[in-house]
């Protein structure tokens, strides 16, 4: 178990968090007639953009999937704009999935979309960040002796809490109770986003607790 | 273990349940206690009429005011009908239609008024009339037996004409006779269940209406119209037929009062109104709301009305009419009298009036008063409380009333004063009736709160066993001592014990109290036993307890706490959908976490990661599997499509599909889906010809087999041609109706006729193998051709032939020679076409049969969705069976335990089909029609239409459960050939399939008695938070509406699940029995 690894990924989850709370904070200061509920569009934007953001800066700073070689340019830019085309694809998948799960087909496209692209950015773009544009690397990692290091661990996590999140969030839209966030996708973006925070602030948490087990399985 | 044990366990534990049912519902649908008193005249409950009625000649309770009346019932009469806008330019089809009403209550206001007129719920015919005719209120549980109407017991405004004298003459829908038996002194009944018919009862009343009043031999009419009713049921409101129907409604008005003399009374009125869709039941504003019209050639209103007249309660109608016709209030009237029909007589000064008044609401207000007090001696179940301050106001009242009398006759006030407190005293009598009403409506969904409890235990224990049972599974011991002696003898023993101390008269309970002990003390020695055999044999740990900690079981929960909430359970539609897929996924997600869809030699922490690719690390069946999921999801999203409404979601439009095909207007729309519902309908039938063909079982000539070939076909002709006749009925030629009317019954009587022939072959000889001996070929050559080796490519794709070499051993030692050249040698290598798949193959046929029952029991255009079902529940078997062929190998006792998530998806896909076949659980989204299929005519007892009503409900449950043992055929079915190519001993490798249970008959019984139990448990779960959700929330503003209506629909639908579960397991055994015949036939064939 390398602590400094676990200390570099705790610092980055917090600032994951810290990112999304900004997300929620700054525009309803800052910006007049800005609201989570009345403006669910704008925020859904405003916190894909934020999330995505921080997941490159954090990349860029903390270089979690270093490899010893040396890339060339066209390399990454490849990689770059194959991670495009990916983010991109699980955009229009996880709307595929939404839809097929009970989302209105026509009425309200933009926000079933939007939605796709806020649970892609809790999902899709961390992978992409941590395991690049590899989709077998994916595949090994969602398994269960799959994860090699503590940031496999934190994307297990984080991953799965947003989309049981968002699967969460959909339990109370058919209620009666006639609240402004049981409206589609409110409370399932919502969810997505506490159970991403929560996978955050939990992954450093649970990857110490079990870091003897873990240190044991990763050599 | 055998296999009748394993039935006779089933239907115990069945049993079980229905006795839990049963108990808890005696506890949860109460019926109120009807008094049998009869009102006479001479037991008047005051002193007599006061002031100026005293003198009156043929005083009852009180004077008679009409000689006569002319009593119209429009079955369905909205108050929207028969309220008239004026200013509506451009009306809908039932506005304005009706404008005799308007035009007397406007020129007439002192003869004519309309009212609103609220019905209590439910709103079934059958309730109202009792309503409108006893003055009391219906309990919940009446809303069942609409079949068939019971004569009623409590006095009632029909006993009390009879009684007096007065001659009734009864014309209309014949609910009336089971309620009334020959009380009528004349009477003209029609047929009144068969919804489609709009005109035989009107047409009939109209017949006898205008000669009969013209007579003179009656003092009172009763006509209840049907047409506008059924017109709602057949087009629903906004259709020119409803426009039709008023008019002639309209007419039938306007001719009565043409003819009307000073002395008769005309009354018009609805029993109920209609939903947006025609339908009624509930208690909606639009299905309680109907008009009450009154009018009469004297003054019957002392002033006009300057704005619309107040809501009358339904039930006020009763003594109102009484009084007016000089009868006794029935003894059980809880109705108050109208106060604007006792104003007279006008001509000596408005006080006399307000005395007039004043006694009605007197003597009604002392029969209500005596009524409760008789009622809360018989019965007890009125809070004694609300009783007495009942009581103590009603004396109040009547010192008030007397002391008003006495001042009258001294004469200390002025007129208008005095008028002033006449006035003031009715209003504190009428507010005692309405508070006496209320409390009778409160305590009369009351309930049995120990019987409901008992019933939940039961429930639940029964629950408990199912659930051990199908825990330990195999390691059950089904002997005869273990499973029948216990309970048995527990059973019994307790009833004996019972009996005699009944006998004894120590007990004085009911039957059904002693039935849940009984029950009770079966079940705990099976438990008893039950530890007794787990100590000695096998332990339960909690790592075998495989449904609790798991993901299935949190599904479950989910699934089960949501039957808590009224508005998940109106949205269960879509509830239960998105837990199937939710519980599919994480199953499918669970399979590669585990690891199951990489291959074995590359283990993914072997190499470089980078190596590692999808090509050659992965299994196929990972992208099988991603791809039937997606199959899975549009299939469960496509099934949306079909959804009905209920009243509780507004927004929500009922699917298109459900409405038959005759309403379709659009002819070109009409055959578009016309032939796409025989595309469907083909596509069903060919894809069940090709199953079978692809598995070898349409080779022999048996009769099922000829049947399957040339039967099938034949059902779905009769089927298209019933669809084209009963869309084209209306407009066909006069001269062909009769010839159409013929070829509408004997159509799908011929279907069933067809069904009914193919179960009889069925259980005949359900083997359908066709065999080829093969003495002169080579023996390798017989049994390769599955896996590809020399045969035709038909051969190739359509036959898989079984190797009867390795049932040989198992079965008799007579025929074991010892090694397989001998066998060789002998050459007694025979093809059996279709052995493998021969459990599945019966299945299927039945399965096949009662989809094209069912569908011929709903509207046409529903058949895509049972395509699509079919796909579904295909679909599921795939990915059941890919992933427990993944987990387990072919051979492992694994294979004959079905698992827990297969079982519970099985039971939501029934959930959510129940919801996409176009029903809902509540009484007005029951397709009636269906009893008619085939019964044009209507029936002659209750069961054939109550069967056909319940086989279009519960259709979805019907084949799910039907078909659940297919969950553990199908891996069986799917097995992989093992590893091939291994050399000359091919023949070793050929998937047993199927025959792998015929091989291990005690593994083959356990295993059904495990896949039975889990999913009566499954099912009984659900059951259990229905009861605990209406005991719970029986105070809850909902529950008649939502949770009620859940609990009887959950409850009709395990049984009918129950019942079909057994059923096919019983046929199950029936294919069992006769594949072992017929090897014992082959056995003889090869000695010889
Ligand atoms: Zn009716
Ligand atoms: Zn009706």
């Amino acid at each position: 178990m390398d602590e400094t690894e676990l200390r570099k990924m705790s610092t980055g989850h917090i600032f994951g968090a810290f990112a999304v709370v900004l997300s929620v904070c700054v525009p309803v200061l800052s910006v007049d007639g800005f609201s989570f509920l009345g403006t669910h569009l704008s925020w859904l934007c405003i916190c894909s953009l934020c999330v995505i953001l921080v997941n490159i800066l954090l990349l860029l700073l903390l270089k979690p999937n270093a490899s010893s070689k040396k890339t060339s340019l066209s390399n990454k830019l490849s990689k770059l704009t194959k991670s495009c085309i990916y983010f991109v694809i699980s955009c229009f998948l996880f709307h595929g999935i939404i839809v097929l799960y009970g989302a209105p087909l026509v009425e309200s496209v933009a926000e079933t979309f939007l939605f796709a692209v806020l649970l892609s950015s809790f999902t899709t773009s961390r992978c992409l960040c941590l395991l690049g544009p590899n989709f077998s690397a994916w595949v090994r990692v969602f398994s269960k002796d799959g994860a090699l290091s503590v940031w496999d661990h934190s994307l297990q996590i984080t991953t799965v809490c947003s989309v049981v999140g968002a699967w969460l969030g959909a339990f109370p839209i058919p209620l009666d109770w006639d609240r402004p966030w049981q409206v589609w996708p409110i409370s399932c973006s919502l969810g997505a986003t506490l159970g991403y925070v929560a996978g955050l602030l939990i992954a450093p948490l649970w990857i110490y607790c079990n870091r003897k087990r873990l240190t044991y399985k990763s050599r | 273990m055998r296999r009748g044990h394993v039935l006779l366990f089933l239907a115990w534990v069945s049993i079980l349940f229905y006795s839990g049912i049963w108990i808890f519902m005696s506890g949860f649908l109460l019926m109120r206690i009807e008094l049998n008193n009869q009102s006479s005249c001479a037991d008047l409950p005051s002193s007599g009429p006061q002031g100026p009625l005293q003198q009156h000649p043929g005083t009852c309770w009180l004077p008679r005011r009409f000689q006569k009346a002319v009593i119209i019932i429009i079955d369905a009469l909205k108050y929207d009908f028969a309220k008239y806008e004026p200013g509506i330019t451009n009306p809908k089809p039932y506005q304005n239609k009706l404008p005799v009403i308007h035009q007397l209550s406007t020129s007439q206001p002192r003869h004519a008024r309309l009212y609103p007129f609220r019905a209590d719920p439910p709103t079934t015919t059958m309730q109202r009339i009792k309503g409108m005719t006893t003055g009391s209120l219906p309990t919940f549980v009446d809303v069942g037996s609409n079949f068939a109407s019971y004569a009623i017991q409590e006095d009632n405004l029909i006993h009390q004409l009879v009684e007096n004298g007065r001659r009734v003459v009864f014309m209309g829908d014949d609910t009336w006779d089971g309620l009334f038996p020959k009380k009528f002194f004349k009477s003209y009944f029609f047929p009144s269940f068969n919804v489609k018919d709009l005109h035989t009862v009107d047409n009939g009343i109209l017949q006898h209406l205008y000669p009969t009043r013209d007579s003179g031999d009656w003092d009172v009419i009763i006509a209840h119209f049907l047409g506008v009713d059924h017109c709602g049921h057949k087009h629903g409101p906004d259709h020119p037929e409803t426009a039709n129907k008023l008019a002639q409604m309209n007419q039938v008005i306007s001719s009565l009062v043409e003819h009307l003399d000073e002395e008769t009374l005309l009354l018009v009125a609805g029993d109920h109104g209609m939903t947006d869709t025609g339908d009624h039941g509930g208690d909606s504003e639009k299905e309680v709301m109907a008009a009450l019209f009154l009018y009469s050639k004297s003054p019957l209103f002392s002033h006009e009305l300057s704005k619309e007249a107040e809501t009358v309660p339904q039930v006020n109608l009763v003594p109102t009419l009484s009084l007016l016709l000089g009868l006794p209030i029935p003894y059980s009237n809880l109705g108050a009298v109208m106060p604007d029909l006792f104003s007279w007589p006008k001509k000596e000064s408005s006080v006399s009036a307000a005395l007039t008044l004043a006694s009605a609401v007197h003597i009604n207000a002392l029969q209500v008063g005596r009524f409760l007090h008789s009622y809360s001696l018989a019965a007890g179940d009125l809070p004694s409380d609300k009783l007495r301050d009942l009581k103590s106001l009603l004396s109040s009242l009547m010192s008030e009333y007397e002391q008003l009398i006495s001042e009258r006759s001294r004469g200390s006030w002025t007129e208008s004063e005095y008028e002033n407190r006449l006035r003031q005293h009715v209003l504190r009598v009428q507010r005692y009736l309405v508070q006496a009403r209320a409390v009778c409506m409160e305590s009369w969904a009351r309930f049995h709160p120990l019987r409901m409890l008992a019933g939940c235990a039961i429930l639940a224990a029964t629950c408990l066993l199912c659930y051990l049972a199908a825990e330990t599974g195999m390691a059950l011991d089904l002997s005869c001592k273990f499973l029948l002696t216990y309970p048995l003898f527990g059973v019994v023993g307790a009833g004996a014990l019972l009996a005699f101390g009944k006998w004894l008269s120590l007990i004085e309970w009911d039957c059904l109290s002693l039935w849940a002990l009984v029950i009770a003390a079966s079940q705990l020695t099976f438990f008893y036993s039950f530890r007794k055999q787990m100590q000695v044999r096998v332990r339960l740990r909690f790592r075998q307890l495989s449904l609790l900690f798991s993901g299935p079981c949190l599904i479950l929960i989910f699934r089960c706490g949501s039957l808590f909430s009224d508005s998940f359970v109106v949205a269960e539609g879509h509830v239960a959908p998105f837990l199937l897929m939710s519980l599919l996924v994480l199953t499918i997600y669970k399979l590669h976490w585990d690891g199951r869809l990489t291959l074995p030699t590359l283990s993914p922490l072997g190499g470089d990661t980078t190596k590692l690719t999808l090509s050659t690390g992965y299994r196929k069946d990972g992208p099988i599997l991603l791809a039937l999921l997606g199959a899975l999801t549009l299939c469960v999203r496509l099934s949306g499509i079909f959804h009905n409404c209920r009243e509780e979601t507004p927004d929500c439009h009922p699917s298109l599909f459900l409405a038959p095909l005759s309403n379709v207007k659009d002819p070109q729309l009409k055959n578009i889906s016309y032939l796409g519902c025989i595309v469907c309908l083909v596509a069903i039938v060919y894809m069940v010809r090709k199953w079978l063909q692809h598995y070898g079982n349409l080779n022999s000539s048996s009769a099922l087999v000829l049947y399957v070939r040339w039967g099938f076909p034949l059902i779905a002709l009769a089927i298209t041609c019933h669809w084209a006749l009963s869309a084209g009925a209306e407009d066909s030629l006069a001269r062909l109706r009769d010839l159409i009317q013929l070829a509408l019954v004997a159509c799908p009587r011929a279907v069933y006729g067809l069904a009914a022939l193919g179960l009889v072959f069925l259980l005949w000889n359900p083997v359908t193998v066709f065999m080829k001996s093969s003495r002169d070929s080579d023996a390798d050559n017989t049994v390769t051709t599955y896996s590809g080796a020399p045969g035709s490519q038909a051969e190739l794709l359509h036959v898989i032939p079984q190797i009867y070499r390795k049932m040989q051993r198992t079965m008799k030692s007579r025929l074991r020679h010892g090694t397989d050249e001998e066998e060789e040698n002998k050459g007694a290598a025979i093809e059996a076409y279709g052995l493998s798949s021969v459990y599945s193959a019966a299945m299927i046929v039945t399965l096949s049969l009662l989809t094209m029952v069912l569908l011929l029991l709903h509207s046409e255009r529903i058949t895509p969705a049972f395509l699509i079902l079919l796909v579904e529940a295909f679909v599921i078997l795939h990915i059941h069976s890919h992933v427990q062929n993944l987990y387990y190998a072919p051979d492992s006792s694994d294979q004959f335990s079905v698992p827990w998530y297969a079982v519970i998806s099985w039971a939501l896909a029934g959930t959510q089909w129940f919801y996409s076949t176009g029903h809902q659980p509540v009484f007005p989204a029951i397709h009636w029609n269906s009893a008619f299929v085939g019964f044009q005519e209507g029936h002659e007892n209750n069961i054939t239409p109550a069967v056909l009503v319940a086989a279009n409900t519960f259709s979805a449950h019907i084949l799910f459960s039907a078909g659940s043992s297919l969950l553990l055929l199908w891996p069986f079915l799917c097995e992989t050939p093992g590893k091939k190519k291994k050399g000359k001993k091919e023949a070793e490798e050929m998937p047993l399939m199927e025959m792998r249970l015929r091989e291990n008959p005690d593994k083959f019984a356990g295993a059904l008695l495990q896949l039975g139990t889990k999913y009566l448990f499954i099912q009984g779960v659900q059951l259990l938070s229905c009861v605990c959700a209406a005991m719970i929330l029986r105070r809850h503003l909902m529950v008649w509406k939502v949770f009620a209506p859940k609990f009887l629909f959950e409850a009709a639908g395990f049984t009918v699940s129950s019942v079909f579960l057994f059923l096919g397991i019983v046929l199950l055994l029936r294919v069992d029995s006769a594949v072992k015949s017929w090897f014992k036939s082959l056995i003889l064939q090869q000695q010889r």
